[in-house]
């Protein structure tokens, strides 16, 4: 499991690869946050195209973000979920917190 | 009914053992000629029922977690994951989606929701200070049928 941090102009987009689980979510949202509570941006995107496999511990990750977003005031975006994730994130009701795209 | 094929796994409760146990059980069903859809459902079932032995079952211990997986002449796969932990107090209430104990650690409280939504079948049985066992059965689909 990997993540790969863009910083644009107020927007983060963190690229992550391989395979979400309770091991490797930990990693992540050390990397995320970190580059959030520094560039401070509008929007968090989180790109999920190189993403392999995803558990609960996912829509943990997701959860967690969207409310280090809102306490900045801050959007969290969602982007390029393949089908199975998107199932998952559905029935977490994920898509009522975030922007799917 | 007689299983016509079974396995057995024995791991310590390390959460690098996840990745290794959804693996194991995801290679093991190949012979049953799944589509790559009901291979990553079982897959993420095994994961969650996993990751709750080692977060929940031996919160702040390395047990041992054990997997059998029978696989029936009627195209149906069971898969127990038993621990030798904490148990679980109430059940019902574990089962309930968003019910978790360990909001600290960002978990969901959405494992067995996404267990039940992937699987035909899934029990829990429980005993505090004994254990908990998590049933999972599917049904294989064959692609040509």
């Amino acid at each position: 499991m990997a993540v790969e941090i863009q910083i644009r102009e107020n927007v983060v987009v963190a690229c992550l690869s391989g395979e979400i689980d309770h091991h490797s979510a930990v990693g992540l949202r050390e990397t995320i946050d970190q580059s959030v509570i520094q560039a401070k941006p509008e929007e968090l995107i989180l790109d999920f195209s190189l993403v392999t496999f995803m558990d609960s511990s996912g829509i943990g990750l997701v959860m967690g973000r969207f409310r280090l977003m809102q306490e900045t005031g801050g959007r969290l975006v969602l982007q390029n979920l393949p089908a199975p994730i998107k199932k998952v994130m559905r029935l977490a009701g994920l898509d009522k917190l975030a922007r799917l795209d | 009914m007689k299983a016509i094929n079974t396995m057995r796994l024995c791991f310590d409760s390390r959460s690098s053992n996840e990745s290794f146990a959804r693996t194991a059980v995801a290679a093991f069903l190949c012979g049953m000629d799944p589509t790559v859809e009901e291979l990553g459902e079982v897959k993420t079932a095994v994961s969650e029922a996993v990751t709750n032995c080692i977060v929940h079952g031996y919160r702040d211990m390395i047990g041992k977690v054990y997997i059998t997986a029978n696989i029936y002449e009627d195209n149906r796969i069971v898969i127990k994951i038993k621990d030798k932990g904490c148990g679980i107090e109430d059940v019902k209430k574990a089962m309930e989606p968003l019910f978790t104990t360990a909001a600290a650690e960002e978990r969901a409280g959405l494992g067995f929701a996404v267990m039940e939504s992937m699987m035909d079948k899934v029990k829990v049985s429980s005993q505090l200070q004994k254990g908990t066992t998590v049933v999972l059965e599917k049904r294989i689909v064959s692609k040509g049928e």
